[in-house]
């Protein structure tokens, strides 16, 4: 596995396969268990860092890094030094000095998980970086997927709603075609971004085409990114063609939605309490993989310290300038 | 009334006489004082001045200034000091029609004697500075005040522009006819479109009692929206918000109709694509005298190079566009389309672009790649001829805004610049005399090193 996790495309079907065994054999009972902690990462430090509101992520990795007795330290934007005008790198340069052995953070700009990574040592795990990716909720969706079918190969999906503000979307896009499944993206005109074809994907603009799928994956309408923009018509015209209720969904297919959920908008009510959705398990299975990342992340690249030479430049020169550990 | 404000008062009344300007002596621009008089002889060069059908190889005498003689290789007899060019290329010295010297208000960032140190280390004698500074100049004080920091302070002449809104607010005129009495040789809001097609029609009638050109940023501000990059493939894979192509052809389409309309002078600033050289192509069709300009950035990288780490050196606008808008944008040059290189030189703090790409500045610097990176990747390879660099880089820009037009002929004064073209280096941005770094050209294998620059018949660069 390489250094970072900062796109779904730094990790090969191999290595996706490989987090997924883990979670499954390794970690996935272990919620169940009275006593829900194993010593894996005992003595690491996890810092996770976080400048965008979030629930499920930061409480997940948070979780995941206690139950593997690592030492986690959540930043969060509001509390820190951030607000006090301190640039993402000197942050970074910062928390660095405490010799973290995994960053963990969500940004609100694209890029911002690989611009981290030239100035730390730590493995950089990106938990959202704004409209660009989201790998670790890709390989959560992907690990709920092959519990309820085995193997995806084949497998038709549907990605639905708000894709050119969606993170999770474009994570998606490329970790399920990599996985061998065929990806159809369901939105209007104007919440597709222009030439999204060419990554692979058919595009439709009606749900009628999700007749034609086994999988249904539902977006969030990020309606905060909308101010001022005229993406549709009108919010009540949206709904009454691309919010996805029961009766749209037939005998097999399973509908994921990578939470948090707008009831009403993208999901009818009945939808989101019916047996059909996925929603709490990709939630469950989120803990689970990132267990799994986190003990992979270490395992994989603890090599000898003359090998595990950093690929860039500019980190080699942070590199010289600091001294780390690896 | 000062003899200086008098000659000011001169080129001004002359154009408005609608004299042209480059017959008379050019008092508008702060001429740089720094060094004195040259006094030599450059001997061995290849001279190359393709407006004069100039190539051969050749010795120059400059004595006071001026060049007295144009000697055979050799012939040349040394009255002071003497460089040996060893076949190196003598061209006219360039001009840039589009440098950000952020003063006043960011001088961190640049003043005028790094800014034109830069311009200089770059083989320019001549700079066309931007007028969207801290104040804005919109004024006749404004710039007065800089022409005269220019001549205690600058190494190469440096040409102003005046603003055409005040503040850039795009709602009223700036002081348009103070400014061209004061020595302005354009007008643009340039940062920004004029986005109230009504003002620029105004702009237009009142720079035409003056006699001076217009520089257009061509920019629909609400198509291009929050976009940092341009729309397409590139930004759908990377979650960046696009800036569509149509957002600089929608403006400059309504910007051609509105300057033959009012039959005004009008340069256009950094075309980025395909679409822009059809309708530039139209509009002087129909008759329009139009002069424009691309950089070495839009000519030489593409959306792709954004790709890579997602390096802010590579943010700005208008954005790197496709493959097939690049290759327009060369064959436009090699055709004569585009008349005009300009580096739109746009320094940036390292602290500014030390950011994720989203939250940095739009800008690039250029004075001091623009020529190697251009002859290595345009000359050299075969795309573009090296006769119409070198006019896109002198020549031409002298003439589009009516600056003294760069000469390498007995009598003129000596504007020039001398080139290496053998020697291989890599683009090294700690060497550069600009306070900035931010450079998209960064390590790139280069030939076509500037190893003297004379402006004005001064030594304004010699590293040989």
């Amino acid at each position: 596995m390489n250094r970072h996790l900062l796109s779904i495309n730094d990790l090969s079907r191999a290595d996706i396969d490989s987090v997924l065994a883990t979670a499954r054999k390794d970690f996935l009972e272990l919620s169940q268990r009275d006593i829900k902690k194993v010593p894996t990462l005992r003595g690491r430090t996890i810092i996770d860092l976080f400048y965008e509101k979030s629930t499920r992520t930061s409480t997940s990795f948070e979780l995941a890094g206690k139950r593997l007795s690592a030492d986690v330290i959540n930043v969060k934007s509001g509390y820190s030094a951030a607000g006090k005008g301190e640039s993402l790198k000197d942050t970074v340069l910062t928390l660095n000095a405490y010799r973290p052995d995994i960053i963990v953070i969500r940004h609100p700009h694209v890029g911002a998980a690989a611009f981290i990574s030239r100035f730390t040592r730590a493995h950089v795990i990106s938990a959202g970086d704004g409209k660009g990716e989201h790998p670790t909720q890709c390989l959560l969706d992907i690990f709920s997927l092959t519990q309820a079918y085995g193997s995806l190969d084949g497998l038709k999906v549907a990605i639905v709603g708000d894709i050119l503000h969606s993170r999770v979307a474009r994570s998606n896009l490329l970790g399920f075609q990599k996985m061998g499944m065929e990806v159809t993206l369901i939105a209007p005109p104007a919440l597709l971004p222009r030439g999204v074809e060419a990554l692979g994907a058919d595009v439709s603009h009606s749900l009628a085409d999700l007749a034609n799928v086994d999988v249904i994956y539902l977006l969030r309408l990020q309606k905060e990114r909308h101010q001022g923009a005229n993406f549709m018509p009108s919010l009540r015209e949206y709904i009454d063609r691309y919010c996805v209720g029961r009766r749209h969904v037939r005998p097999g297919q399973r509908v994921l939605h990578p939470g948090p959920i707008n009831r009403g908008v993208e999901i009818e009510s009945g939808l989101a309490d019916s047996e059909e959705n996925m929603i709490l398990e990709q939630v469950e299975a989120g803990l689970a993989v990132r267990m799994a990342l986190l003990y992979r992340i270490i395992v994989d690249n603890a090599v000898p310290a003359a090998t595990s030479e950093l690929k860039d430049e500019k980190s080699q020169a942070a590199n010289e300038r600091f001294t780390f550990h690896v | 009334m000062s003899a200086s404000r008098f000659t000011f008062n001169v080129s001004w009344s002359l154009s408005l006489f609608n004299v042209k300007r480059e017959t008379i002596v050019f008092m508008g621009t702060a001429t740089q004082k720094k060094g004195t008089r040259a006094t030599l002889l450059i001997r061995g060069a290849r001279l190359f001045d393709p407006a004069r059908g100039l190539d051969r190889h050749g010795d120059v005498l400059i004595e006071k200034g001026r060049i007295s003689s144009l000697a055979p290789a050799g012939k040349g007899s040394a009255a002071g000091q003497v460089i040996e060019a060893g076949g190196m290329l003598l061209l006219p010295g360039f001009v840039d029609l589009h440098t950000h010297l952020r003063t006043p208000g960011r001088e961190d960032e640049e003043d005028i004697a790094s800014g034109t140190a830069a311009a200089a280390a770059g083989g320019y004698a001549s700079i066309c500075a931007m007028a969207n500074t801290d104040p804005v100049v919109d004024n006749a004080a404004v710039l007065s005040s800089l022409i005269e920091a220019a001549e205690a302070e600058a190494f190469v002449r440096v040409a102003f522009l005046g603003a055409i809104s005040r503040r850039l607010e795009g709602i009223h005129l700036s002081d348009m006819w103070d400014m061209a009495a004061a020595g302005a040789v354009a007008f643009s809001d340039d940062g920004r479109p004029v986005s109230d097609g009504g003002l620029l029609r105004s702009a237009f009638q009142a720079a035409k009692l003056v006699g001076l050109p217009l520089c257009l940023h061509c920019e629909d501000s609400d198509l291009a929206g929050q976009g940092v990059m341009n729309e397409g493939e590139v930004s759908a894979r990377l979650g960046l918000a696009g800036i569509p192509a149509t957002a600089e052809t929608a403006a400059l389409a309504r910007d051609l109709e509105i300057a033959a309309y009012e039959g005004g002078r009008v340069h256009i600033a950094h075309l980025s694509c395909a679409r822009s050289l059809e309708l530039l192509e139209a509009a002087r069709r129909a008759g329009a005298e139009v002069t424009c300009e691309a950089t070495p950035h839009h000519l030489l990288l593409t959306e792709n190079d954004v790709a890579g780490d997602l390096d802010a050196s590579f943010k700005m606008s208008p954005p790197l566009r496709t493959e097939s808008d690049r290759r327009a944008l060369v064959e436009a040059l090699a055709a004569g389309a585009i008349n005009c290189i300009a580096t739109d030189h746009a320094p940036h703090a390292v602290q500014e672009k030390e950011t994720p790409f989203e939250e940095a500045p739009f800008g690039v610097v250029g004075l001091e790649t623009a020529f190697p990176v251009l002859y290595s990747g345009l000359a050299e390879t075969g795309e573009a001829p090296l006769e119409k660099l070198v006019l896109a880089m002198s020549t031409s820009p002298a003439r589009a805004i009516g600056l003294p037009e760069p000469k390498i002929a007995v009598g003129e004064e000596a504007n020039l610049c001398l080139v290496d073209i053998k020697e291989e280096f890599e683009i090294d941005p700690e060497s550069f005399r600009s306070k900035s770094r931010n450079t998209p050209f960064a390590g790139r294998r280069v030939k076509g090193r500037v190893v003297l620059t004379v402006s004005g018949g001064r030594v304004a660069h010699n590293v040989i």
